[in-house]
């Protein structure tokens, strides 16, 4: 992988509809290598829709997306997980009827290289990635204090320690480009911290690209580097916080109405 | 953080040591039942409990662990059963045991290649798949006397009857060890893949496909491994269950019915537990020797058979459609140990 | 020439009965969200308790409003006991615990009226009546315009009355629908009820045909493919899928069927909509879902 200084990410004219409804329009913007992106905006402004275009969930109508230079107008959602694009949901999306552990493995899924065959007579390959996995996992459990829940049920655990394992499952085959819907959603103060303290970290140490979309105008200003705001599926705004504290029209559309106390 | 004090998870690795015991408790009471039961037990009740169980396991992959929904367990079970009479009948070189198992995989192959629609389709529409696999069959193995070897009576027997390499299967005993023999290995088998990645890839297209493939889960490849593996372990149940227990089959014995009847198996038992599979069996087996007990004794003599039939039909709705509302894990976890614990696994969430 | 029109018509009518039969399906899958694999034995249990009550002389009007009383306590009891208790599940648990209601209809309705093959006569003679050339079945057209009036019927419950306009609320927003007070759970046992209506329409004119016996509720298995060709959310898709599905069964019987041996009418229906089902996953009127993650 050469350093190269260009974008890792590129959205060019993308519109998407759903049923003749327009939920993203000609939507073009750049995201800077190891740079923490944030999409903001107010409900139902195409922010996850965004996302899911972005690792293939949904289809664009046109526009093309460019990642480390290769472009696509659609990629699998596997394909996108095998190029190094990582993702946390909006809604967990946890596996309910899984352990912690098996949870956060089941992002290492790509790197398998062990048979059917080997798997079901437990030969030493199957077990030494078995080995290698679970250490890898515990690993990324540790970043998130997550350890003594390895071997519980996920379903049964606080939404927002859930939203830590997901945020864990989606790093834990180390993605270039993490994309995160909402990771503080219905977390208190000091847990926000925490979170934006480790993804910050995760951003600095793993030379992690990182697009999220998150509410909390707040954090974003303090978290991300590059600010995209998005109102019914238009650009309204893209550029570094301070720029966009400072935009007239960001403030009248979105800080002005419902989060001006928190911009203040 | 806050302390909270939560429920272990559903295999904790520690506990595998003491699992391990208690399996080899049970196979040890396996090996005695013989000399502890009647041979009309053995041949009525334990050897189709034994094979039935196994069809559970087989189905149980695929729909308890993959989320994958079939109603055509017993095509798959007809196939191996056919595959296995055609190979003993046509290549006599291969001892019965490798018949099995080529069986098993002809099966395997053909649950595959029912399985690819699975690719497109989610949930419940896949039984249309899956049904069109047992009207097919059913079709195909009646409609073509090659297939039955030209007998009158459209049936399948196996000439030279059960062998084991050079050990005669044939009597109640032999039946029972090589039934149970088999079984057994599968079920570590499936024990494997279950604690393994495939397992794991299974259970999260289950719980939330769309997320699986996103973070990576091979969605497409583990679906057809779900339906192969599926689909190899209800053919060997289906050539287990013509030539150990009926002795001489047809597409009949491998019916529509037969299909629920693993899936009642799997939803009474414990969707997504191997035990499930055990317990379920064992229900189904035991449930009509009860009802008829208890209708010989509370009228003393003759029950209409077939009022009976309905009665024991009507009996197991309820039951499926109770375990549904109370205990989506059925038997297996109403008589789990741990069953204080925690909230409920929820399956198949939408 | 001749005998290919032959064939589709005398298809296309039996298809109707088809989309007879996934009319009920459609309404409640609608309304419910749950594809009610017990529709063909709720069919079945109406048929059957029609005939016993004729056979113990009953006039034919009185039994079918006893019939009706009991479908619509039917439809009561499902709803108190098996969709309220299972809200929010997945589709497919609230499918098997269908397929163990109709484990329960089938035992209950047989256990008490019997198991046999019962005769059914609806005083409707099954003569041929030739158009030109043309051989057609009389009952078949009978069955067919019975059909057509119930379609008709149901259209008009659904876009006239204030209960179809509420289903039709509750189908395409249950959440706003509840925020507007409707009563969801009245809601879900009207449409059982009218399902079952619709069940023992089908059931008297197919009982008619082949005699009232277990069989019947074998017409579950027909009506699955016609809602994946048709779509499971559209009447129009039943209708023209089970014109589909009749008229591709009755050309494949005799066209294709000599060549592989015969008797494919059983897996054919099911062969056609795996076809549709890769050509178009929602069905030729069904609604696509989105993708929520």
């Amino acid at each position: 992988m050469t350093a190269s200084a260009g974008p890792a990410l590129e959205v060019r004219n993308v519109s998407l509809s759903f049923k003749g409804v327009k939920a993203i329009s000609d939507l073009s913007f750049q995201v800077t290598r190891r740079e923490i992106c944030a999409l903001i905006g107010p409900n139902g402004a195409g922010k996850s829709s965004l996302l899911n275009i972005l690792n293939g969930v949904y289809t664009p109508d046109s526009g093309e997306i460019v990642f480390e230079g290769e472009h696509f107008r659609r990629m699998q959602p596997l394909e996108a997980a095998r190029r190094g694009i990582g993702r946390g949901f909006q809604n967990n999306a946890l596996f309910s009827g899984m352990s912690v552990l098996d949870n956060v493995i089941a992002g290492l899924s790509r790197h398998s290289r062990v048979t059917l065959v080997e798997e079901a007579f437990r030969l030493p390959r199957a077990l030494g990635q078995e080995r290698a996995f679970r250490d890898r996992a515990l690993e990324v459990l540790k970043l998130f204090d997550l350890e003594k829940y390895a071997e519980t049920l996920v379903g049964t655990l606080p939404y927002g320690v859930q939203k830590k394992v997901e945020i864990a499952r989606a790093i834990v085959a180390k993605p270039r480009l993490l994309l995160l819907d909402e990771p503080l959603a219905g977390m208190n103060a000091a847990e926000k911290q925490e979170i934006a303290a480790v993804i910050a970290r995760l951003n600095r140490e793993l030379d992690l690209t990182v697009v999220l979309i998150e509410h909390d105008i707040g954090i974003v200003l303090k978290l991300a580097h590059h600010v995209v705001v998005l109102d019914y599926g238009r650009k309204l705004a893209d550029g570094p916080p301070e720029t966009i504290r400072d935009n007239p029209d960001v403030i009248a559309a979105y800080l002005g109405s419902e989060n001006a106390e928190a911009a203040a | 953080m806050s302390e909270i004090n939560l429920p272990a998870a559903a295999e904790p690795i520690d506990q595998v040591g003491l699992k391990v015991l208690t399996i080899v408790a049970t196979l040890a009471l396996l090996v005695t039942a013989p000399f502890l039961a009647s041979e009309y037990w053995i041949n009525a009740i334990i050897v189709p409990f034994l094979i039935l169980s196994l069809a559970g396991l087989g189905l149980n992959l695929l729909t308890g662990y993959g989320g994958q929904l079939s109603l055509g367990a017993g095509a798959f079970m007809m196939v191996g059963a056919y595959a296995t009479f055609s190979l003993q009948l046509r290549v006599p070189e291969l001892p019965l045991p490798l018949a099995l198992i080529v069986a098993g995989f002809i099966a395997g192959a053909v649950g595959l290649a029912f399985g690819i629609p699975s690719t497109r389709i989610k949930g419940f529409y896949l039984i249309v798949s899956t049904l069109a696999a047992q009207f097919f069959f059913e079709w195909l193995f009646l409609k073509f006397p090659w297939f039955y070897n030209g007998n009158s009576s459209a049936t399948i027997a196996l000439s030279r009857g059960l062998s084991f390499f050079g050990l005669d299967a044939n009597s109640p005993h032999g039946r029972y060890y090589l039934t149970l023999g088999i079984v057994a290995l599968l079920t570590l088998l499936s024990f494997n893949l279950i604690r393994g990645q495939t397992g794991r890839n299974w259970m999260a297209i289950r719980d939330m496909d769309t997320a699986a493939a996103v973070i990576g889960v091979p969605v497409f490849r583990a679906k057809l491994q779900a339906f192969a593996v599926s689909s190899f372990i209800l053919g060997i149940a289906g050539a287990l269950w013509a030539f150990a227990y009926l002795g001489s089959a047809s597409v009949q014995s491998f019916g529509l019915t037969r299909s629920y009847q693993i899936l009642f198996i799997i939803i009474i038992g414990g969707l997504g537990t191997i035990r499930g599979a055990y317990l379920g069996a064992g229900f189904v087996s035991l449930l009509p020797l009860a009802l008829d007990w208890l209708f010989q004794h509370l009228f003393s003599g003759h029950v209409d058979a077939g009022l009976l039939q309905n009665i024991q039909k009507a009996i197991f709705g309820l039951l499926i459609i109770w375990f549904l509302i109370k205990e989506p894990e059925g038997l297996a976890r109403l008589l789990s140990l741990r069953r204080t614990q925690g909230a409920r696994r929820r399956l198949f969430p939408s | 020439m001749n005998m290919f029109l032959e064939t589709l018509i005398g298809g296309l009518l039996a298809g109707t009965m088809y989309s007879l039969v996934a009319i009920g399906f459609v309404l409640i899958y609608k309304a419910s969200g749950v594809f009610n694999y017990a529709q063909g034995s709720l069919l079945l249990f109406a048929a059957l308790t029609f005939v016993t009550l004729t056979d113990q002389g009953v006039p034919a009007l009185g039994a079918i409003a006893v019939t009706i009383g009991l479908l619509v306590l039917t439809a009561i009891t499902i709803e108190k006991l098996l969709l309220r208790p299972l809200t929010n599940r997945s589709p497919m648990t609230l499918f098997m615990a269908t397929l163990g209601l109709s484990y329960v209809v089938e035992g209950v309705a047989q256990g008490i009226m019997g198991s046999q093959v019962r005769a059914l006569n609806l005083g409707i003679d099954d003569l041929p009546i030739f158009l030109g050339d043309i051989m057609i079945s009389q009952f078949d057209l009978i069955a067919a315009g019975v059909a057509l009036a119930i379609v008709v019927v149901l259209s008009l419950l659904f876009n006239r009355t204030r209960i179809g306009i509420q289903l039709r609320g509750v189908a395409d927003d249950t959440r706003a629908a509840l925020s507007l007070g409707i009563d969801i759970n009245r809601i879900w046992q009207i449409v059982w009820a009218v399902a079952g209506l619709v069940g023992l329409v089908a059931g008297l004119l197919w009982g008619a045909r082949q005699g009232v016996q277990f069989s019947l509720s074998l017409v579950v298995l027909k009506a699955l493919p016609v809602l994946i060709i048709g779509g499971f959310t559209s009447i129009p898709g039943a209708i023209v899928g089970g014109l589909i599905v009749g008229a591709g069964e009755s050309l494949a019987e005799t066209y294709i069927g000599p060549y592989l041996g015969g008797g494919i009418t059983p897996w054919f229906a099911y062969a056609l909509a795996l076809v549709f089902l890769f050509i178009r996953p929602a069905g030729l009127f069904g609604e696509r879902q989105i993708e929520r993650v």
